[in-house]
C-alpha cells in the first residue's frame, strides 16, 4: 500500500502535447478511477506511473519516493492490460509465476504462491492450460493473478474490462472491487466507461484533452459537475444544457426563444449576469402539460424497461427527460418540462466552467442511483 | 472465389496432375537410372521402369565418391550456416525492432540492401577477405596511419571459411523483423512489469513464440546452404578433406574420379544420396514450415 503523488506531470511526443500538467494526490489504499474519452491522455498518465512511458516534465512519487528515473520493475506497480497480455506459450501457472521466476525465487516457493493466488481467484483447475484455451473472463483473471502475486504497492488497470461482454464485465467489476476490499492495495483504474467509474471508484478523476477536469467522489462528480465536459460525460444521459442569459435580479435564466427557467437564487447568490448554459438531469425533470413548463417538441423515446428517455427539441436544443409512466407521445407533439429551481446547474457559456458565486451545499440531497448496464 | 463445378474440378485436377508429372519426371529418371546396371542404363531408349541394382549402385557411389567425408562436411557446413543464420537474423531483428537508437533505420536498410548483393556478386572481395580475415582491419589501420601489423588469418580450406561468409542474411532478418512486429507491444510491457530484462525477454518470450518462424527459416536455409556450389568450389582447394557433397557430384560425370565413358547409373545413385538430406529436412519440418510462413499461430 502506498500513496501516489503526481506533480505537474506533462507528456509530449515531439511537438504534440498529450498530458498538460496533471496534479493529483492519491491516498494509500484508495481506489481511484481515471475517466475520460479515448485520446484524453488517461492511459498515458497510467503508463507514466507504471514506467512504460518516460515523463517529459514533472514528478511522480510512489510511497514518497520520486520514481521518474526508476525502471518499471523497481516501482512496485503491477499492471493489468486491456488485451490481458498473457504469454501465449506459457501455462496459466507459468504466466502467474513468471515475475517470481524472474526474481529468482525457488521453484517450491513459486509453486506454493501460484497455488495460493490461483485458489483466491478460482483458477486452480486451469493451472496447466495455455491462455489460448481460456475464455475471456478466465484470461482476465489470469492477468489479475499475475499482478497479485507480486504483492505490489500499487495496482494499475488499463481499461481491463473493455474486451469482455456486458454480463462478464459486471461480474469482473464486482471481483475487482472485492479484491480491493480484501487486499486494500492502492488502485488506479483507467476507463472510458462512466458506469464502471461510478460503481468502482472511491474518487473519480475526469480527464479531457490531457487535462484534469474534475476530481471527486462519484456523488460529487455526478451531482456537482465542475465543467460542461463533466456535465455531458457523466450520467446516462448527460446533463441537459440550455443556452440563455442569467438575470440575477429575477432569479431566472432567459432561454432562447423567450422561455424562462427559474434557478435557486440563494444558492447562486454571487452569480454574475451574462451568457450561461443552464443544466438539469433527465432524472429530475418532470413531465407536465404543455404550457405549464418549458415546452418541447417530442421526437422519439428510448425504452429502458424501468423508465423511458423522451428525446425532444426545445428551441432547437435537444433535451432528454426520463419518465416512468407509459404514456405514448406522437412525434411532433408538444410536452411540458418542469424542473425544480434547486436542480438547475449553471455554467459560464464562455469558459465552460461551473458558474462562480455558488454557495457550497452543506450536504447534497440524495443522488439518484444510476441504472446498471 | 470458390467454384464447385464438376467440369472445372476435373480440368483443374488435370492441370495439377500434369504439372506434378512434369516436375517429378526428371526425379523419376534419376531414380530409374540409379537402379540399373551399366549396360541397361546405356541402352537407347533407356528403360522407364526401375531395375534391381539400386543398393549396389548406391554403395558403389558412396564408396567411390568418398561420401563418408563429403557428406559429413556438407552436414557441418549446412547445419553451421543454418544455426548461424538463425542466431544472427533473430538478434539483428531484435535489435532493430526493440531498441530505439539513432542509426536503427539506416542499419535496417543496409541489411536490406545486401539482398541485392548475393555472394555471387561480391565473390571476389569476399574471397579476398576469406583469404585474410583481418585484411579489412589492416586496411583501415593503414588508412588511419597507425603502424600496427595484424597477423594474417587465413580461412581458406577451413569450416569457418565455408560457413561464415554464407551466414549474413537479409532474408532471415527481414522474416524475423516482420514476426517481431506482430508481437503485441503489451506483451513486451507485461514482461517489463514482471521485471524481465531484454535478454530474458528475448530468450524466454520471443524465442519460444517464434518457433514456427525458426523452423521455416531453418528449412529454407538448410536446403539453400546444402545446395551451395560456387563458394565451396572457390574456397576449398584441399578436396580430400574439405570437399562438400555438391562439389563431389561435379566430379562424377564424367571426370577423373569415374572416368570415361560416363557411368550414369552410379552418378545418378550419387545424386540420390546428395538429394536425401534436404528432402528429409523439408519433410520433417514442413508442418512448421507452412505454419511459419502463414504465421497465424501465435
Amino acid at each position: 500500500m502506498a500513496e501516489i503523488a503526481i506533480r505537474n506531470v506533462r507528456k509530449t511526443y515531439g511537438k504534440l502535447q498529450v498530458v498538460h500538467g496533471v496534479d493529483l494526490a492519491i491516498g494509500a489504499g484508495e481506489f481511484v478511477v481515471i475517466l475520460g474519452p479515448s485520446g484524453c491522455g488517461k492511459s498515458t498518465l497510467l503508463r507514466m506511473i507504471a514506467g512504460l512511458e518516460a515523463i517529459t516534465a514533472g514528478e511522480i512519487a510512489i510511497g514518497g519516493e520520486v520514481v521518474n528515473k526508476r525502471e518499471p520493475r523497481e516501482r512496485g506497480c503491477a499492471m493489468v492490460f486491456q488485451n490481458y497480455a498473457l504469454y501465449p506459450h506459457m501455462t496459466v501457472a507459468e504466466n502467474i509465476g513468471y515475475a517470481l521466476k524472474v526474481a529468482g525465487l525457488a521453484k517450491a516457493e513459486r509453486t506454493a504462491r501460484v497455488a495460493a493466488v490461483a485458489a483466491s481467484i478460482g483458477l486452480t483447475d486451469f493451472l496447466d492450460r495455455k491462455p489460448g484455451q481460456l475464455s475471456g473472463g478466465q484470461r482476465q483473471r489470469v492477468a489479475m493473478g499475475r499482478a497479485m502475486i507480486r504483492e505490489p504497492k500499487v495496482f494499475l488497470y488499463d481499461e481491463p474490462l473493455s474486451n469482455l461482454d456486458a454480463r462478464l464485465r459486471v461480474a469482473m467489476r464486482v471481483e475487482i472491487r472485492k479484491l480491493h476490499q480484501r487486499l486494500g492495495t492502492t488502485t488506479l483504474f483507467v476507463t472510458h466507461d462512466q458506469v464502471e467509474a461510478m460503481t468502482l471508484a472511491d474518487r473519480i478523476v475526469v480527464m479531457n484533452a490531457g487535462k484534469v477536469e474534475q476530481v471527486g467522489t462519484p456523488q460529487e462528480v455526478y451531482g456537482r459537475p465542475e465543467s460542461l465536459f463533466v456535465a455531458g460525460f457523466i450520467g446516462t444521459p448527460g446533463l441537459n444544457l440550455l443556452p440563455g442569459t442569467l438575470d440575477p435580479a429575477a432569479g431566472v435564466v432567459h432561454l432562447e426563444g423567450g422561455r424562462r427557467l427559474a434557478y435557486d437564487r440563494q444558492r447562486w447568490a454571487g452569480a454574475p449576469a451574462g451568457r450561461v448554459l443552464a443544466g438539469f438531469r433527465a432524472e429530475v425533470a418532470r413531465l407536465v402539460r404543455p404550457g405549464q413548463g418549458l415546452d418541447a417538441s417530442y421526437e422519439f423515446a428510448e425504452e429502458l424497461g424501468a423508465s423511458r428517455l423522451l428525446h425532444g427539441s426545445l428551441g432547437g436544443t435537444v433535451v432528454v427527460v426520463s419518465v416512468a409512466d407509459g404514456r405514448m407521445l406522437q412525434p411532433g407533439e408538444t410536452f411540458g418540462i418542469e424542473v425544480a429551481p434547486s436542480e438547475v446547474h449553471l455554467f459560464d457559456a464562455e469558459t465552460g466552467r461551473r458558474l462562480p458565486g455558488e454557495a457550497r451545499p452543506s450536504s447534497r440531497q440524495s443522488v439518484p442511483v444510476l441504472e446498471a448496464v | 472465389m470458390i467454384e464447385r463445378t464438376p467440369v472445372l474440378d476435373a480440368v483443374t485436377h488435370a492441370v495439377l496432375i500434369s504439372g506434378l508429372l512434369l516436375l517429378l519426371m526428371p526425379l523419376w529418371i534419376v531414380f530409374v537410372a540409379a537402379s540399373h546396371d551399366f549396360q541397361t542404363v546405356n541402352q537407347v531408349p533407356m528403360p522407364l521402369w526401375p531395375g534391381n541394382h539400386l543398393l549396389e549402385n548406391l554403395s558403389l557411389a558412396w564408396e567411390r565418391g568418398n561420401f563418408d567425408r563429403v557428406m559429413l562436411n556438407s552436414l557441418i557446413v549446412a547445419v553451421g550456416v543454418t544455426v548461424g543464420k538463425i542466431v544472427i537474423a533473430a538478434l539483428s531483428a531484435f535489435s532493430i525492432v526493440y531498441f530505439s537508437y539513432r542509426l536503427r533505420m539506416v542499419i535496417f536498410w543496409m541489411i536490406f540492401i545486401t539482398l541485392m548483393l548475393p555472394l555471387e556478386v561480391r565473390i571476389v572481395p569476399t574471397y579476398a577477405v576469406a583469404a585474410d580475415a583481418l585484411r579489412p582491419f589492416q586496411a583501415t589501420l593503414d588508412v588511419l596511419g597507425i603502424p600496427l601489423d595484424l597477423p594474417e588469418w587465413n580461412l581458406l580450406n577451413t569450416y569457418s571459411g565455408l560457413i561464415l561468409p554464407l551466414i549474413a542474411t537479409a532474408t532471415g532478418t527481414f522474416l524475423y523483423r516482420q514476426f517481431f512486429l506482430t508481437v503485441p507491444d503489451e506483451l513486451t510491457e507485461a514482461a517489463k512489469m514482471d521485471g524481465a530484462g531484454p535478454i530474458r525477454f528475448f530468450l524466454e518470450v520471443l524465442m519460444p513464440l517464434s518457433k514456427t518462424n525458426m523452423a521455416a527459416l531453418a528449412t529454407i536455409m538448410f536446403v539453400w546452404s546444402w545446395n551451395q556450389y560456387l563458394w565451396p568450389l572457390l574456397v576449398v582447394t584441399d578436396h580430400q578433406n574439405f570437399a562438400t557433397a555438391t562439389m563431389q557430384l561435379q566430379k562424377i560425370v564424367p571426370g577423373p574420379a569415374f572416368g570415361e565413358p560416363p557411368i550414369w547409373n552410379v552418378a545418378m545413385a550419387a545424386n540420390l544420396i546428395v538429394l536425401a538430406p534436404p528432402v528429409l529436412v523439408t519433410i520433417l519440418l514442413q508442418r512448421w514450415f507452412v505454419r511459419g510462413l502463414i504465421s497465424t499461430d501465435k
